[in-house]
């Protein structure tokens, strides 16, 4: 009779077996390769390596396998697997004005040196079912192709820069940022552990935020500058050498917005900008990400707080990370019969009373 | 990956976690801040309690894991094989054998000694967060002893209810100082918390540790002319009769027939191993 709680074990033991065959599906069904995730939901690996802050093509591919396509889940699963890594240190900043772009594009200006790109966007696509891909076995159109550009790609906001008409992004020297994976967050986070959350921060959340801005939550009119994509070398010193070494590419998606700026107080009207910065070709969260950015600076410029949820540090921050959401929000599962049980005693206990205090009203009524 | 660091933490992470411990201990009710790793296991389910519990426990230990007093709910079983696994330490259903207790939602019924410790596991750590939601202001509110939102939203219950309307995360001032959330368990546990055991609490995803040395004053907010009332359903346990035990409702028909018994599963079992019955354990037997 009392068996609600007992067998525990089992039950977890023969869940996950059932569960590795659901995600393996039917077995008459060719089973997915590593390499075949890898290739073919490039955008899914990307996603799961910008927010799981990792970037393995092959690991996030794994973990999408594991996670039966499930993106937070295989969020999770790296981040899990990040953690028990050794940390030998910080490569120096990536320098994205020395990026091989695939796509660069810039809303402003209608060219600039380095040309506008459209790479492999999904953009002037309609979308409209393509059945023939249904068919298996076809063979791609291939693409034309160019010479690759040989010098690098100057930034579009430099050109205004040197106007002065946008305000300069100063590198604060010697002040190594905080890491947000091995430091508790505390507030004030200041901007480059925004921009740490943000980059690994949901794409969805970072979206909404995003877009509550540009519906008036906070408004401050962006202009896309510039979003490129591309391959950076990673260099990192090695203190046995003295100098940095190149130890890898990344591809990254950097998006630089241009926002009106009336001026304040302290600053004289000028554009100003956000910044996005995430691994792998995203550009949607690479938008969003800038555009969040740029709201939670409102202090910084002395704009007005207008009370906007993009514009509340502790807000954006503590609700970004859909790893520590998800966690927070699916433990409702777990049992909380100890606690309900306390609510049902209170329940009844104030029903009593309010029932007892009810009755000579009634008594006093039916006279 | 074959092998595991033991109890899965790296030796780093465990110093950190610990310096953390000990400035709660030093503090008593105060919440240190420290830098919670993603574990295997999801935020929310246990991450603070599992984190506290590596950096606490010692190849010699003996573990035991409770989730609303019970050994056997599934995320008690899903932690106790984390660490069965990880760790190689003995585990144990009593409580009287546990050096390390790793909880959920509910003190064990029978008193700890001296020499065990107590881990709970903590979603909010903060009291005052469903008053104020701005961690910068909580925190400045601990920082100033400023208590006065809590006390005018206890008496705002009285005034509207006759009762204080929180039946579990019952909060306690420590100390005289620091207004401590007692993590969810029933308020009827509240009492409990002056022992002789160490309480550690770690809240994973707040990134939170807080601790109560033995012995340590923890008082239930109250006021003179309503103190505090430890309450629980007014039964004995139907399995084992005892009268001094939080218990759990069954419902055990599909008329709605009840039965009550008790939350802790040790306690329990131990009773009627010593030949006490209740109501239904005749019944129950066959």
């Amino acid at each position: 009779m009392y068996v609600a709680v007992k067998g525990g074990e089992r039950a977890i033991d023969n869940a996950h077996d059932w569960l590795a065959e659901e995600r393996r599906g039917d077995v008459s069904v060719a089973e997915l390769s590593i390499p075949q995730i890898r290739e073919q939901l490039a955008l899914a690996v990307n996603r799961v390596m910008a927010e799981g802050s990792l970037y393995d093509p092959d690991l996030a591919a794994l973990a999408i396998k594991q996670a039966r396509g499930d993106l937070i889940e295989a969020i999770f699963l790296i981040r899990a697997y990040r953690t028990t890594l050794p940390r030998f240190g910080y490569s120096e900043p990536v320098d994205t004005g020395a990026m091989a772009c695939d796509r660069r594009i810039s809303a402003t200006f209608k060219d600039a040196p380095g040309g506008q790109v459209l790479g492999p966007t999904f953009d002037y696509t309609h979308r409209l079912l393509d059945f023939a891909l249904a068919a298996e076995g076809l063979e791609p159109p291939e693409a034309a192709t160019a010479e690759a550009r040989q010098e690098p790609t100057p930034h579009v906001t430099e050109f205004l820069d040197r106007e002065g008409l946008i305000q300069g992004e100063h590198r604060p020297e010697a002040d190594t940022p905080r890491d947000l994976t091995r430091e508790p967050l505390e507030l004030p986070a200041g901007r480059p552990l925004r921009l740490q959350a943000l980059t690994r921060g949901d794409e969805g959340f970072v979206l909404g935020m995003a877009y509550s801005t540009q519906r008036g939550y906070g408004r401050n009119h962006p202009f896309v500058g510039e979003l490129r994509i591309g391959t950076v070398p990673v260099e990192m010193e090695v203190p046995e050498l003295g100098f940095a070494i190149e130890i890898g590419e990344i591809v990254v998606t950097e998006c630089e917005t241009v926002n009106q700026f009336t001026g304040s107080k302290t600053e004289p009207p000028q554009f100003t900008r956000g910044y996005g910065l995430v691994f792998g070709q995203t550009e949607r969260k690479a938008i969003s990400m800038a555009l969040v950015d740029r709201a939670l600076r409102w202090e910084e410029l002395g704009e007005d707080n207008v009370g906007a949820p993009a514009q509340d540090e502790e807000f954006v921050l503590y609700h970004s990370d859909n790893i520590q959401a998800t966690g927070f929000l699916e433990h409702i599962k777990l049992p909380h019969y100890v606690d309900f049980q306390s609510e049902l005693e209170l329940i009844r206990k104030l029903r009593r009373e309010a029932e007892e205090r009810q009755r000579p009203v009634q008594q006093e009524a039916a006279e | 990956m074959s092998d595991y660091n033991f109890a899965y933490l790296d030796e780093q992470t465990k110093r950190m976690i610990r310096r953390a411990i000990l400035k709660g201990l030093a503090v008593p009710g105060y919440q240190v801040p420290f830098a919670s790793r993603e574990m295997p296991m999801p935020y929310g389910w246990g991450t603070g309690g599992v984190q506290v519990s590596a950096a606490t426990l010692t190849p010699e230990d003996t573990f035991k894991v409770i989730d609303q007093g019970a050994d056997d709910t599934t995320n008690a079983v899903s932690i106790r094989k984390f660490f069965e696994k990880t760790a190689q330490v003995a585990v144990t259903e009593k409580t009287s054998e546990a050096t390390v207790i790793q909880t959920r939602h509910r003190i064990p019924e029978e008193p700890l000694r001296e020499g065990q410790i107590l881990v709970y596991q903590v979603p909010i750590p903060e009291p005052l967060r469903f008053l104020e939601p701005s961690e910068v202001e909580t925190r400045k509110m601990h920082a100033l002893e400023e208590y006065g939102l809590m006390h005018v939203k206890l008496y705002e219950d009285i005034s509207r209810h006759g009762h204080i309307a929180t039946a579990y995360a019952y909060p306690v001032k420590v100390e005289a100082r620091y207004v401590m959330d007692p993590s969810p368990i029933p308020k009827f546990d509240n009492p409990k918390m002056e022992m002789a055991g160490i309480q550690l609490f770690g809240a994973g995803r707040e990134q939170r540790i807080y601790a109560l040395p033995p012995y340590t004053q923890v008082v239930s907010l109250d006021f003179e002319d309503h103190p505090f009332d430890p309450s629980k359903a007014e039964h004995p346990c139907d399995m084992c009769g005892a009268e001094d035990s939080y218990l759990d409702e069954v419902i055990i028909d599909d008329a709605g027939g009840r039965m009550f018994v008790c939350s802790d599963t040790d306690y329990c079992a131990t009773r009627q191993a010593a030949g006490h019955r209740g109501r239904l354990s005749a019944e129950a037997a066959e």
